[in-house]
């Protein structure tokens, strides 16, 4: 019985997310595997400060992280840097925000979000792992993002990996052609090339090990307190659990005289 | 309560006795907490518990959030990514929250089937049948305008479909969705009161939900059998029913503590898997989503709501006859809001004396369809409107209108009913001494719900 009422609200909440099916890419996403995923998934930390590296030295040109908070790259499970880290990459990098107090642009401070950034209008990248979903259906059932996960990191790494090397000129703008991207082409030129950063923990920059590096980095600025989040789903599960165990006992010996008597008092009758 | 004889509270101590006295407020809440309940009562009898939890949770995450969230059109996105961010332990609140609401109507639309199978909403309980309506819809009125509120994508297109429907109706549809929304758009003012009415909402529902409670109590619960506890004295009362306090109340906890699991594994390792992506996007009145999904939970309606276009012949007939008043798309929200109304009528268009589908050998089939169909409309709600979905969506609404307005009233009258039970007791005791039963196997061997 118990059964059957989990598979019905598993099946109830499968059929739910026909929603998340409808939204963008509808490309090609290829199912890369990070070590952020399943409910034991960390993130890896060293990924994420080379992704960081990539954001910081290719992204950052046209892209914002407008809603994540520079002194949060100090946050365990995350980056996690020393606060003086923190204040070295805002020095080295001129980081500067604009101050609506001063109406000038001044140095960042760890307390600072970073800097918007919508000069030649590239959409900010804060969410971006959880405003796309790469995995969808099959026919909205949402069995694929129950298996997979709603597949945002991997639609932007396959993204940025699945440049076809074709453009086309239209009304005078150029759109490059990605076989993820929907629609199939894109205004976003081919941002990573072999060897565009150097890494400072010597892993060779391909344009995928950049590309999955990234993601990565962009699926803790759009989650960053995801560790914590799935240690309180392992803790509350666990409690709850054994909470439940503690009242199926309960409520068995609550109910053994009722349903004992019940059962002599049959033949009785 | 329900004229079920039973054991009142007797104040015993001084104190006691001058309260009561002044304020039987411990003879209210011992009547309410002790009510002779149906010892059969099955698994689906425990959701009311949970849609109470469900509350509680929601307006205690909501009144949370409320002190960190900023209602300014330029503000709402950034003040909801704060709360995820920099508010200690914000991000487990708005998750919580948030599929709080689809934990809620999960457990609600469990509740309205297990009504509409064991005859609930029959006589006497006409009354707690119409209350429960109208919270399920304040419900549905406050979880939409509270999705307004991240002001995402989703949230701005919604808000802007959704008060459309108001627009639909002829002559003053325009000016009630203007008022509606404060403006000729949904913009800052929209925002705003939909804040306002999303935090008073759910005290609404609250004060429903103790009329709801008292309405039943006074009935005396529904059970499997759809047989009456016997009145007729204390001891045939006590043979039929067992108190609230603490039979049902360990029971119902240790079903809630099932679904928290489930739950708060949700929360922990998929928070957004019953959200849209597009609502991680700032809302953009100049950039329209390809595809506007509600949330799942208003699905079905929405898929009425979108069946009946302008190629339907009843569409077209009622298009000709009005002169052209009931257009196709006002003829849809009639059909959304008729179709929830049908469902409030059911005390009344349902005609069989019998109340519970067990003893009703065509119901079920019929039934058993109508809870599958309203899966396939919640499926096909989310399906765009093109090839053959549309065909699914018109054939899905008309069997909803077909089970409420003719099968319901047709039934009674065709219908063979099976012998039902003298007694509560007889059935009780025939389940734990049956073959099929396993008695001493613990509840969880009780009557499925599925039956």
């Amino acid at each position: 019985m118990l059964r059957k009422l989990a598979i019905s609200t598993t099946a109830a909440l499968a059929l739910s997310t026909g929603g998340a099916m409808a939204a963008g890419g509808s490309g090609y996403v290829e199912n890369y595997a990070f070590s952020f995923e399943g409910p034991f998934g960390t993130f890896d930390q060293d990924q994420l400060q080379r992704g960081l590296q990539v954001f910081t030295e290719v992204c950052a040109g046209c892209h914002g992280l407008q809603y994540v908070p520079l002194r949060t790259l100090a946050d365990e499970g995350g980056i996690g840097w020393t606060e003086d880290e923190v204040r070295a990459y805002i020095d080295e990098n001129f980081i500067e925000i604009f101050d609506d107090d001063l109406q000038d642009f001044r140095m960042a401070t760890p307390n600072d979000n970073f800097p918007a950034n919508t000069g030649v209008g590239a959409p900010d990248l804060s969410l971006m792992a959880k405003a796309r979903a790469g995995f969808h259906g099959p026919v909205g059932l949402g069995i694929n993002q129950f298996l997979y996960g709603i597949g945002g990191p991997e639609y932007i790494a396959s993204l940025l990996t699945h440049y076809t090397g074709e453009d086309v000129e239209q009304f005078g703008t150029i759109l490059y052609e990605n076989e993820t991207f929907e629609g199939g082409l894109i205004s976003m030129a081919p941002p990573l090339w072999e060897d565009a950063v150097e890494y400072a923990d010597g892993t060779p920059a391909t344009v995928e090990q950049m590309a999955l590096d990234v993601s990565a980095f962009l699926m803790w600025t759009a989650e960053p307190h995801m560790m914590a989040r799935k240690q309180m789903g392992i803790v509350a599960v666990i409690v709850l659990g054994i909470f439940s165990v503690l009242l199926y006992l309960s409520n068995k010996r609550l109910w053994a005289p009722v349903k004992a008597a019940a059962k002599n008092r049959r033949p009785a009758e | 309560m329900g004229g079920i004889p039973h054991d009142h509270y007797e104040p015993n101590s001084r104190g006691e006795k001058w309260l009561h006295r002044r304020l039987p407020i411990v003879g209210l809440m011992y009547d309410t907490l002790m009510i002779p309940t149906p010892k059969n009562l099955n698994w689906m009898w425990i959701f009311g518990i949970v849609l109470v939890f469900c509350l509680v949770m929601q307006i205690i995450t909501g009144v949370l959030l409320v002190m960190h969230y900023t209602p300014h059109v330029d503000m709402a996105f950034a003040s909801v990514e704060h709360i995820m961010r920099n508010v200690n332990g914000g991000w487990a609140i708005r998750y919580i929250h948030q599929n709080g609401a689809s934990l809620f109507f999960i457990a609600v639309y469990l509740h309205i089937f297990r009504g509409l199978y064991y005859g609930s909403y029959k006589a006497p309980r006409e009354v707690t049948w119409i209350i429960g309506m109208l919270i399920y819809v304040l419900m549905m009125a406050t979880a939409f305008m509270g999705y307004v509120l991240p002001w995402g994508q989703m949230s701005f297109w919604g808000a802007t479909v959704i008060t459309g429907l108001f627009g639909a109706i002829p002559f003053i549809g325009e000016g009630i969705q203007t008022w509606l929304l404060g403006g000729p758009a949904v913009d800052n003012a929209t925002l705003n009161r939909f804040l306002s009415l999303h935090y008073l909402l759910p005290f609404l529902i609250l004060g429903l939900v103790i009329v709801h409670i008292w309405a039943f109590h006074t009935t005396g619960n529904n059970n499997p059998t759809g047989v009456e506890v016997r009145r007729t004295s204390k001891k045939e009362a006590e043979a039929d029913t067992l108190p609230f306090w603490p039979y049902f109340v360990i029971k119902d906890l240790f079903a809630l503590a099932v679904i928290l699991v489930i739950f708060f594994a949700i929360v922990g390792f998929m928070p957004n898997y019953l959200g849209h992506p597009d609502n991680y996007i700032e809302a953009n009145p100049l950039a329209t989503p390809a595809h506007i999904v509600p949330e799942w939970y208003f699905l079905p309606f929405y898929a009425i709501l979108r069946a009946f276009d302008q190629e339907v012949w009843v569409v077209i007939a009622a298009d000709f006859l009005t002169g052209g008043i009931v257009d196709a798309k006002f003829f849809g929200v009639i059909a959304m809001f008729g179709a929830m109304l049908v469902m409030a009528l059911a005390p009344w268009l349902d005609t069989s004396s019998v109340r519970s589908g067990r003893y009703r050998p065509m119901f079920k089939w019929w039934f058993w369809v109508f809870a599958f169909n309203f899966v396939v409309l919640t499926w096909v709600g989310a399906r765009p409107a093109e090839g053959i979905y549309p065909y699914i969506a018109l054939i899905a609404s008309a069997y909803w209108f077909a089970y409420f307005l003719v099968i319901l009233p047709l039934l009674g009258v065709i219908e063979k009913p099976l012998p039902q039970p003298d007694t509560i007791e007889d059935d009780f005791n025939e389940h734990y001494s049956g073959d099929d039963g396993t008695p001493g196997s613990g509840t969880a061997a009780a009557p499925s719900p599925a039956e």
